[in-house]
């Protein structure tokens, strides 16, 4: 696989591979349909390529077991769907508060409950913005086919390692079993962003200190520096801080790092925006499908545009709303019974008309009933 | 009894100025601690630096981890690199941290509650594995933090906020679980027995493998005063009092009962591999050449 230029394999496999070129080197997991052939494909390579892989007793162990690993140097990510995500939360909010970098895949299938283990869903898009208790901003990235999740994961990484925050990887069952020609570049030609390492001795360093950019620089266990890190609000130190004052400097911070970053993560692939009459929101796999629905309203001579979010969190309202002065309606299909909708609403503020194209999952969405909906908003 | 170490204390002139060698372990921007009077969470740590002195180990190279709780506080008054989870998770965080960077001495250090009720899971399959950590609990019967609700190792009988009319669940055989999970070290000692602890922390961090230390605590605050039970001095006196060491004895021996006899000491001391020796040793044979020993080679990465 590591010579090869081109491969034909699933999304799960090239989501393994994309970690691996992102220089992921530990993996704690634990099996669950539809994500499995991730922490598969790992446990078979991570040893042959300088990382150490565990399958661990549940979720819970392998969401912290990943950021005891990022504490002692390692770039880091786990696996999971729907039911382990759950178990995952608490861990989500450690990460975010104690700014631990590591990837979080969630190979979607239907909820809730244990739903449909085997069929794809999107209705863990709201659980990952907020499925933790208490405030945090967490980076989500949704790919629709195996080349994405192969790109994207590296861009998932990065995103950890720029920001110190917890990153999604929203897949789900379609993609991450969908089997296409994966092109991987020459190692050198993929850029891979290293851990923003203090250049501070022991003594002057201070955990949580902040520059510009709001983000700590990092350093690991068995250096020296002897840190302190805790999940309770604690102040640049890393110290507990129990009072008002220190919990809102931090939960502020962890928050600006983000939004005042917003237009550096602003990714959306747009086609055909300029003039449109109608503009289609969508992400992951509802992408493809929505794709066609464009098509099949562009054939009946529809001026129509569509934006697929690629990174959905943090939710890039501003370029929605601009959208939003331009068009007469605007679309929004996903494998849910309306999350992703409720950003967009919230960002077009009743300038034009949003539609919702819920579907509860356990397959996609038919193209015909998008463009319905295209049709609707274009009248 | 409280008034007669006050006294003794005086008798020996002991001031804040007084070059204690426990100093060095502790984060001192971060003293006073919040443990009660009386607690024996404090003695414990005593212990513990003390065995790290006695250890040899290059400090830099020893990570404590500890989950929530009263005994969770730990962690953030060692003066090492040290981590305060979350409740019941600091054996899963450990276990990530030491696979990472197998040069790391990690000590998870944490409560009864936290250990045994919401992380039991983590401790049996950290000590099946023989994950290389050294878990030391002190366990104090109750849950503290919260205010005395009842705990897995609440002996039958005593009040608890949560079972106001006396516990009627079994309690664990903590020594028996680790013992039975396969940990390589396991030794009970109560905070009266300082050396003995204090030796068996020392032994336990020099030994590779899955390594379980129990520490009986008192609660005065809580556990001791519903119960009547006196303060921690008399907490001290009933582990005086009531306390037979019998080393090596069968771990299904030691259950606990209320204000019963205590049985302390070494119970295991076996040699196993542990976790990253087994992968180690396996995937060096399975992949040959395209293995490269992990901790080895990659321990500075």
């Amino acid at each position: 696989m590591v010579e090869k230029k081109e491969v034909f394999v699933q999304g799960n496999i090239a989501c393994a591979e994309g970690a691996l070129y992102a220089g992921c080197s530990f993996f704690a997991g634990y099996p669950i349909t539809p994500s499995t052939e991730v922490a598969e494909h790992m446990s078979e390579e991570l040893p042959k390529r300088g990382g150490a892989f565990i399958q661990m007793e549940d979720e819970i162990a392998s969401s912290i077991a990943i950021q005891g690993a990022a504490w002692a140097g390692k770039k880091v990510m786990t696996v999971t769907s729907g039911p382990g995500l759950s178990l995952m939360m608490e861990h989500v909010g450690l990460a975010a508060f104690t700014e631990t970098p590591c990837v979080f895949v969630d190979v979607q299938r239907g909820g809730p409950s244990t739903g449909l283990p085997t069929l794809p869903g999107q209705a863990d898009m709201m659980q990952v913005k907020w499925g933790s208790h208490g405030d945090y901003e967490p980076i989500a990235l949704a790919p629709n086919s195996p080349q994405e999740c192969f790109d994207l994961m590296i861009k998932a990484f990065n995103l950890a390692e720029i920001y110190r925050v917890p990153v999604f990887f929203m897949m789900d069952e379609v993609v991450g079993h969908m089997t296409e020609r994966v092109q991987i570049p020459p190692a050198e030609e993929i850029q891979v962003v290293e851990r923003r390492w203090s250049s501070k001795p022991p003594g002057q360093y201070r955990p949580y200190e902040v520059g510009e950019d709001l983000v700590p620089d990092m350093v690991k266990a068995g250096d020296g520096y002897r840190i302190h890190i805790t999940g309770l609000t604690h102040d640049e130190r890393g110290y507990p801080a129990m009072n008002p004052t220190a919990h809102d400097r931090l939960v502020r911070r962890i928050h600006e790092k983000i939004r005042r970053h917003a237009d550096a993560l602003v990714d959306i692939r747009e086609d055909g925006i300029e003039g449109a009459e109608v503009a289609v929101v969508s992400f992951g796999i509802t992408s493809r499908v929505a794709a066609a629905a464009v098509e099949l309203a562009r054939q009946r001579g529809l001026k129509v545009g569509h934006l697929r979010l690629i990174i959905t969190w943090p939710f890039p309202g501003r370029r929605i709303a601009e959208v939003a002065r331009h068009v007469k309606g605007i679309v929004v299909p996903e494998l849910n019974m309306g999350q992703v909708v409720l950003e967009v609403e919230r960002a077009v503020a009743g300038r034009v008309p949003v539609h919702s194209v819920p579907h509860a999952g356990g397959t996609v969405h038919e193209p015909e009933v998008i463009l319905e909906k295209i049709l609707e908003a274009a009248r | 009894m409280s008034t007669d170490l006050y006294r003794w204390a005086d008798q020996l002139q002991l001031g804040t100025d007084i070059d204690n060698p426990v100093m060095p372990f502790l984060r001192q921007d971060r003293i006073p601690h919040i443990w009660c009077p009386g607690c024996g969470i404090g003695t414990t740590v005593n212990c513990f630096a003390r065995a790290l002195t006695e250890s040899g180990l290059d400090l830099d190279k020893v990570a404590i981890v500890s989950g929530i709780g009263c005994t969770g506080r730990v962690a953030g008054y060692m003066n090492l690199d040290s981590f305060h989870t979350t409740h019941g998770r600091a054996i899963p965080f450990a276990t990530g941290l030491k696979l990472a960077n197998p040069d790391l001495k990690v000590v998870v250090y944490s409560g009864d509650g936290d250990l045994f009720a919401i992380g039991g899971n983590h401790f049996i399959h950290a000590a099946r594995r023989n994950m290389d950590i050294m878990v030391v609990c002190v366990n104090n019967f109750t849950y503290g933090m919260t205010g005395g609700q009842v705990a897995p190792t609440t002996p039958l009988g005593p009040s608890q906020t949560t079972m106001p009319y006396g516990n009627f669940e079994p309690s664990f055989n903590l020594p028996f679980l680790a013992d039975a999970c396969g940990a390589v070290y396991v030794a009970r000692w109560t905070v009266y027995h300082v050396k003995q602890l204090a030796k068996a922390m020392q032994e336990g961090l020099k030994k590779k493998g899955f390594v379980f230390i129990e520490a009986l605590s008192p609660c005065p605050t809580l556990y001791s005063r519903r119960n009547r039970l006196g303060d921690g001095v008399d907490q001290l006196k009933y582990y005086k009092e009531k306390s037979v060491q019998k080393n090596g004895v069968d771990t299904k021996e030691l259950a606990l009962g209320f204000q019963e006899e205590i049985i302390v000491g070494k119970f295991v001391d076996r040699e196993r591999p542990t976790w990253l020796e087994s992968m180690n040793e396996h995937f060096s044979r399975v992949l040959g050449t395209r293995y490269q020993p992990w901790g080895v080679t990659h321990a500075e990465d």
